[in-house]
Parts: C-alpha cells; structure tokens; sequence
C-alpha cells in the first residue's frame, strides 16, 4: 500500500518538478501553491479531509483507496522538492546538447534529464521513501488495517501493553533498516561514477 | 449553506481557539525539550568516546525508525503498565520531543563534522581550550548549517502534533472532531483546520527564512 502511493507520488513529483521550474509562469504558480499548502498541512487532515470531507461534496472512498489517494498527494509535494533540487543541479549544457542533436522538449526531459536526475537524488530520495512509509502508520486513523492499528487492536484485546507497542516498535525498526539497506544498494548500483 | 457555516465557524471559535493553544503548547514544549536533549545527544554522538558514542548512535537510529504515531502509541500505554503515569498531555509531549531530539542530534552532527578542520586547528593555534573552541567556534557556525533543517523540523513536530489527538489531548485535530460530531460541516471544517496548520507552518518557514537572512555571513 505504501509502495503503491509512493510510486504514484514519485510520478506526481515528478511533473510538478518540471513544472517547478517551467518557463511558463502559470506553471510555476500552481505547482508552488501544491508544494507549499501541502508540505505545510499535516497528513492526518489531508487524509481524514479525503476520507470524511470529500462524501460531502460527492466523491466516496473507502479506507484503502482514500489513504492511497491522501499519501499519494503528500508524497508527491515533498518528492517534487527533492527532484527540484535535482534537476537545478542538471547542467545545463546536457539539454543544450539535446536540442543539437534535435530532441524535441518532451524528448529531452524524458530520455536526458530524467534517467541523470533519478541517479543524481537516490539518496535524498531514499530518505523520503523512509519516512514515507513511517506516515503510512497514520492510517491507522480510519481503521486501515495495518501494523499501527493491528498493534493498538493486540493492546486492547490482550492488555498484553509492553509486548505488543514494542514488537510493532521492533517490526518498524527492521523494516526501516531493510529498506534503508535495499535502497543504498540500489544507490550504489545507480550512482554516476565520479 | 454558506451562511450556516460561518455561524457555526463563529459558535466554535473558543473552541478553535483553545485547540490553537494547544496544538502551539504542545509543538513548542516539544521542540525546545528535544532539542536540548538532541543537542546533548548530538556532542555524544561527535566526540564522546566509543562507548556514549555507541548509545547515543543506537538511539538515534532506532528513534529515527519508528513512525510518531508508535511512538506516541507506545509511550502512553506502555508507561503507564510500569506505573508511571502521564496524562495524555505530558505522554504526547514526551514522545514529540523524543522524536525531535532524535533527528536534532543527527543535524548537530552533521553540522559540527562540516565545519572544516582547519578552524579547530586555528583554534588550537590561538591557544584555546577545547571549550571555547566549541563555543566560540565550531557551535556558532555549525548552528547556521543546521537552521533550516532545524525549521524543517520544527514544522514537522507542528504536524506531528496532529497526533496526540489520538490519546486524548485536545488540540485543532480533535476540537475540529467535536465540531463536526456536533454540526455535520465536515468537509468545511477539516478544511478550516488544514488552513490553520498551513498558516502556522507557513509563518514558521518565512520566519525560518527571515532569521538565516539575518545570521547569514557576509
């Protein structure tokens, strides 16, 4: 699930990224008011707005798509930030190049800058992933049934306390240092030599 | 409609207003607790010796891998099974400003192995303690490094005060629960209390802004 939102979001930072720093101003304006209203607003309101909010004005989801939909939108502002950065740091002369030998702007930004920008922000990239899918334990909140709201079901049934808020403690921790693991092993597969 | 909603906007404002206290208190109280622990974690973490180094590097990391709400979770159920108490309010502080120190100490360290080796050895140069170089040199330039991620994460505790609503400590989060148990408007007020949390992130990050202006050097 939280693959899923992060793969969308990626693609949403993607867009907004370029769109970050287009030429056309109407572009810009957008795309900075999404980054910005969304960085600034706290994942639990977006997806509580999505999940009891939007039935009022019509649209209905239920658990799983209104959080996929809520993380996809948070994800997208912060990785957009990141492939900002990224792509501020292409240099300049390589889409100069492009346009020689007769790329058309499409072209360039999907063949040229894309592959050299993922490269170049992996790590930073990798981070976000991280706490991503620690904000995924925030579903909890409209009873998606993943470890945070799994753990807080144990607790109540149980009373078993300590065991079980530190084995979900465990299972986060672990699978942080996995993931942390995997993605450096993609950076390194990835990084440009220098 | 409109006209209901601006009336029950302004039945609820005491309301909203309390929960802006809170939220406030309780970010504030968080982020000044953690980051003087981080900064302590943070000196053991760059030049304690093998041993604090390995504690405050354990945790950190394993800090840095649970998710808040866990933490908050954890540190509200599970204290109160060893008989120490927090009300709610004390148990989301603690847990926001643990998390907060965590992340300060990792941007302390960061901060202070870039300042460049050549300033310390300036500073050895000069005659100065190990004490005053820190103070006077390395601290200084490496709490201009640190600021904005420090901003950065200052927002974030705001935000992640959003989840202390979750045990109990009524701040925007769960007032703008109330009012909608109370009159149905949900989707204008979760808009309300969204527009709240950007307004106070927001005047954090310009503020951020204004004061690396300002210690920025020239």
């Amino acid at each position: 699930m939280a693959t899923f939102s992060v793969a969308l979001g990626s693609l949403i930072g993607l867009v907004v990224a370029f769109a970050l720093v287009s030429k056309r101003k109407i572009f810009r304006i957008l795309s900075g008011t999404y980054v910005t209203v969304i960085r600034n607003i706290p994942l639990m309101i977006i997806i509580l707005f999505i999940y009891f909010g939007l039935p009022d004005a019509g649209f209905t989801f239920s658990e799983i798509p209104s959080f996929i939909f809520a993380l996809t939108i948070y994800a997208g502002a912060y990785l957009a930030e990141v492939f900002r950065g990224g792509i501020l740091a292409i240099h300049k002369g390589i889409g100069e190049a492009g346009m020689a030998i007769g790329m058309s702007n499409l072209q360039i930004i999907i063949f040229i800058k894309i592959p050299i920008l993922i490269r170049s922000v992996m790590p930073a990239l990798s981070n976000n992933y991280i706490s991503l899918f620690k904000d995924a334990s925030v579903a909890a909140v409209i009873a998606v049934p993943e470890l945070t709201f799994q753990t807080r079901k144990i607790n109540l049934e149980t009373f078993r306390t300590i065991e079980a808020w530190s084995s979900a403690s465990v299972l986060y921790v672990g699978s942080c240092f996995l993931i942390a693991y995997l993605l450096r092993r993609v950076e390194r597969r990835v990084a440009i030599p220098k | 409609m409109s006209t209901g909603f601006f009336n029950e906007l302004w039945i609820s404002k005491v309301m909203i207003f309390r929960g802006i206290y809170t939220c406030l208190f309780v970010s504030f109280s968080a982020i000044i607790l953690g980051t003087l622990i981080g900064i302590c974690v943070g000196l053991s973490l760059t030049y304690g010796n093998r041993f604090t180094r390995f504690l405050a590097r354990a945790y950190t990391d394993i800090i840095r891998g649970i998710p808040v709400l866990v933490l908050i979770l954890t540190f509200y159920f599970v204290l109160s099974v060893i008989h120490i108490n927090l009300s709610a309010l004390q148990a989301g502080i603690t847990s926001l400003a643990i998390f907060c120190s965590a992340h300060v100490s990792e941007m302390l360290r960061g901060g202070l192995q870039n300042v460049p080796k050549g300033q310390t050895e300036a500073a050895k140069a000069v005659g100065l303690s190990f004490f005053q170089t820190f103070l006077f040199v390395t601290l200084p330039q490496a709490l201009r490094q640190i600021l904005p991620s420090w901003i950065n994460t200052a927002v974030e505790i705001v935000k992640g005060s959003t989840l202390v609503s979750l045990i109990g400590v009524v701040e925007i989060t769960l007032v703008t629960q109330q009012i909608i148990g109370r009159n149905f408007l949900t989707m204008q007020f979760y808009a309300v209390a969204g527009l709240i949390y950007f307004l106070i992130g927001f005047s954090i990050e310009r503020t951020g802004k204004f004061v690396e202006k300002k210690v920025a050097i020239k």
